[in-house]
């Protein structure tokens, strides 16, 4: 540690400069970047976990500082201006000049950059074009739906696939088991707002058992708000269900043919025994693979079911200010969808080294 | 609990929450656009208008839902004899919604502010002929014109318009302060807007208790949205193909109404072969109306052959001078020597009068021989393409704005007319406060553009609402883009 703060004095006078207001950002992370490389590297007393964390780290902060350029500028390209959208085609060009001035659009595109990226690692997304609120608190609400939808999904589509994958396994090739894989099929290959048409149409236009759409809030109490998120997870749930429940029932099968599956027999447990007892354990590693995999999907791929229910969640969010060009919206969402996942796979990464020592030495 | 029991608690919990929703003072409103924020005087987001237009702001003259103009917080006035001078007398007692009292200074405000040189108001060009606003006293106000204006009074009806007062300007955007009989109360992004009654309004008072505004952008959600009744009401119902359904449903009524939205297929007059007149008479007698209104909008729209809207007193049928005739669209393209055709383009922004309605034009083209190739695009791009870039050969939009055949005389306007005889009428009528003579004038300027074939002119879009059975007092038509909730209310 003595020799990471000594570094930091060496470095810090060389490496500040500034871009907009951020000056300090700049320094400390360029800093940061240097004494995780040099550290990752210096063979001698550090232990191979830590190095192993911190040269993973160090690819994170790569990983998120390539994906902000990327998505910064690639959504910086397209065409459309937000001032003219708001403004509308009544507009005088000096009215439309004066909102860019107001939004701070009039600046150079690297200055706004730095000031995003530096905004961002304080926790600052900065302030929507069009809404002109900050968008963190938007974000932040509208997770408050997306988050609950998915993992209410996930919940669903796992509660469905598991009994369905399991039975399909253990009666393989015979008529449960080409039901559950007819089904699984269908459930593949139907898009899942035909689903919330279907639901829509039979739950809440003719059974009224639910609302077409539109989310209660959750100051209304929990269960009116699951209620509402009712018909979208089940819709969100369907496909997802129908893929999981086909992973599980091949890893199943595998795990069937494993040697340690015989001798499981062979000591006398029945081939349900064995498939409970050892069997389900080992196909675990496939379908936990795939559950996390879903659920970063459901989280930023409800776009369309949050418009067929009108849900006030981050698709919507995502697609509104995309048509709108709210380019600070669209570009933060996308950053805070992209450092999710980076921070996921970093944490996956982690685990399996604490698992397999064999891994921290690999680079 | 035994089963029976707990069906029973259910099923009254249910008869009471029916019977709340039944409680006849408040509404939910739907709408097809969320506003992107809440200040009517700087966007030019028609759903701001929708939700707050009336309700929650008022200007110093208001429209009525026939889209005549009357006094709102000016209860009189006088014009001197020049047509230079107006003098406000404001309505008394006005307070605005944090308990402030409206008064001439901040009419004053409202009105500088909107014409300030860093102004960010949509519609700056409505306040461009004021040359000076003068508080007298705390209910009067003097407004001085550099030129006469025929249509100040109807200018300053418009949404951009409404009076705002500097104590509340710098949250305006998230917490609108009006003077209307509504106040503002909730916003959840996404979601809803909530409006209450305000106690202590100085007019007629609001019938309902409160007021919801919902979202909901997706046609078949908005149907669902209508028949399982989560809504009372959805104003400017986005697929018309299901409004016979409603029309049959004895739970809904159906309102149909017209807007001031001129659709029409804008015509780039600069770029060959359009600056020849010819072409563009070719095109006029290439597209076959009804069967656009039919195809795209299922019969609701009323043709036009100007830019001018139908229900205006000043109105002229000019349809038959373009009237679908596709010899005649061949005989003149073969006169301006293009008888074998051209290529072009053909813009489609996201509505559906565009993206239909242009499926079927590019049709009606192709057989008169001209190859339209359909590009869609979205509102930005179509901004920056046609809009600004002027980079397009043909678009279809619908021009909303009341009253705003004054497009024509800008000449650097997206579809680049250039005519110095109509920009002198213009200038003429501008000046002009005689009502007979303006109406002669606007007739002539319909004449003009309808022989110049300036656009193809296609039909006047419909508003289209449908409401419970119960819901009175809505507009039917859309003066401006508006859903006033004043004089709503339930019938017993």
């Amino acid at each position: 540690m003595q020799g990471l703060f000594s570094h930091w004095r060496a470095t810090r006078t060389y490496f500040c400069y500034t871009i907009g207001n951020r000056r300090f950002f700049i320094c400390d992370l360029t800093f940061l970047l240097r004494s995780l490389w040099t550290f990752s590297r210096r063979p001698s007393n550090v232990p191979p976990m830590i190095r192993y964390s911190l040269k993973r780290l160090l690819s994170l902060i790569l990983s998120l500082a390539v994906a902000s350029l990327v998505i910064f500028f690639v959504i910086e390209i397209a065409p459309g201006d937000p001032a003219s959208f708001m403004l509308g085609i009544n507009a005088q060009p000096d009215t439309v000049a004066a909102l860019r001035i107001e939004l701070g659009l009039d600046q150079s595109k690297f200055a706004r950059y730095a000031d995003w990226v530096g905004g961002m690692v304080q926790g600052d997304f900065g302030t929507s074009y069009t809404y002109r609120t900050p968008v963190a608190g938007m974000i932040s609400d509208r997770l408050w739906v997306s988050l609950p939808l998915a993992l209410y999904a996930l919940i669903l589509s796992t509660l469905i696939a598991f009994p369905a994958g399991i039975y399909a396994a253990s009666r393989r090739g015979k008529t449960g088991d080409m039901a559950v894989m007819g089904a699984t099929q269908l459930g593949v290959a139907v898009p899942n707002f035909w689903f919330a048409m279907m639901l829509v149409l039979i739950f809440a236009i003719n059974l009224r058992w639910f609302n077409a759409g539109g989310f209660a809030g959750w100051d209304k109490g929990l269960l009116a708000g699951l209620h509402s998120l009712t018909l979208p997870a089940i819709s969100l749930a369907l496909p997802q269900a129908a893929i999981l429940a086909r992973v599980m029932r091949s890893a199943l099968l595998d795990i069937l043919g494993e040697d340690f599956m015989r001798t499981a027999r062979a000591k006398g447990l029945s081939r349900r025994q064995a498939l409970w007892r050892h069997g389900l354990r080992n196909a675990m590693i496939p379908v936990l693979t795939i559950i996390g995999l879903q659920f970063s999907f459901l989280l930023a791929g409800a776009i369309i079911i949050e418009q067929v229910f009108y849900l006030p969640g981050l698709g919507r969010l995502v697609f509104q200010a995309i048509s709108a060009r709210d380019l600070i919206v669209v570009e933060s969402v996308v950053m805070l969808l992209v450092f999710a996942v980076i921070t996921v796979n970093f944490l996956v990464d982690l685990a399996y080294a604490a698992v397999d020592p064999r891994l921290r030495n690999r680079t | 609990m035994s089963l029976k029991s707990l069906i029973l608690a259910a099923s009254s919990a249910l008869a009471l929450t029916a019977g709340a929703a039944v409680a006849k003072d408040s509404i939910i409103v739907a709408m097809q656009l969320e506003p992107p924020h809440l200040d009517p005087t700087s966007a030019a987001a028609g759903a701001i208008d929708s939700v707050l237009y009336s309700n929650v702001f008022e200007g110093l003259t208001r429209f009525m839902g026939d889209g005549s103009v009357v006094p709102g917080l000016a209860k009189s006035w006088e014009i001197s004899d020049d047509g230079l001078t107006y003098t406000f007398n404001l309505q008394a007692g006005v307070t605005f919604h944090d308990g402030t009292t409206l008064d001439a200074g901040d009419v004053k405000f409202s009105l500088d502010r909107a014409r300030a040189e860093d102004s960010t108001n949509a519609q700056k060009a409505l306040f461009a002929d004021i040359s000076e606003v003068t508080v007298v006293d705390p209910q009067t106000v003097k407004i001085t014109l550099a030129e006469p204006n025929g249509s100040f009074l109807f200018n300053l009806a418009w949404g951009d318009a409404v009076i705002v007062a500097p104590e509340s300007i710098d949250n305006i955007k998230t917490n609108p302060i009006g003077t209307g009989a509504f106040k503002f109360a909730n916003w959840v992004q996404g979601d809803r807007i909530d409006l209450e009654k305000n106690a202590d309004y100085w007019g007629t008072p609001a019938i309902l208790n409160s007021a919801t505004f919902k979202f909901i952008s997706d046609p078949t959600a908005a149907f669902s949205s209508v028949m399982a009744e989560d809504v009372d009401a959805f104003i400017g119902f986005p697929a018309p193909e299901n409004i016979p359904q409603f029309e049959a449903d004895p739970r809904f009524q159906v309102l149909v109404g017209s807007t001031e939205g001129e659709t029409i297929l804008s015509i780039n007059n600069k770029q060959a072969p359009f600056d020849n007149v010819l072409v563009r008479q070719a095109v006029a007698h290439a597209i076959d109306r009804q069967s656009i209104i039919d195809g795209a909008m299922f019969g609701y729209g009323t043709p036009i052959g100007s830019h001018f809207a139908p229900h205006n007193p000043a109105y002229v049928d000019l349809t038959g001078n373009s009237a679908y005739d596709p010899e005649k669209a061949k005989a003149l393209l073969a006169e301006a020597g293009l008888a074998d055709g051209f290529a072009t383009t053909l813009h489609l922004p996201p509505p559906s009068y565009a993206r239909r309605g242009g499926e079927i034009v590019a049709a009606q083209l192709a057989q008169v021989g001209i190859k339209a190739e359909i590009i869609n695009v979205e509102w930005a791009q179509w901004l920056e393409t046609v809009f600004r870039g002027k980079n397009f050969g043909l678009t279809i939009i619908s021009h909303t704005e009341p009253m705003d055949i004054g497009i024509y005389a800008r000449p650097e306007y997206y579809f680049q007319y250039d005519n110095k005889g109509f920009q002198e009428l213009m200038a003429d009528l501008n000046g002009t406060t005689d009502p007979d003579k303006r109406v002669t004038l606007m007739q002539q300027a319909q004449t003009i553009l309808s022989e110049d074939y300036v656009n193809g002119y296609l039909f006047q879009l419909a508003q289209l609402s449908v409401a419970k059975a119960g819901v009175q007092g809505l507009w039917t038509n859309a003066p401006t883009q508006a859903a006033d909730l004043t004089a709503v209310s339930w019938a017993d």
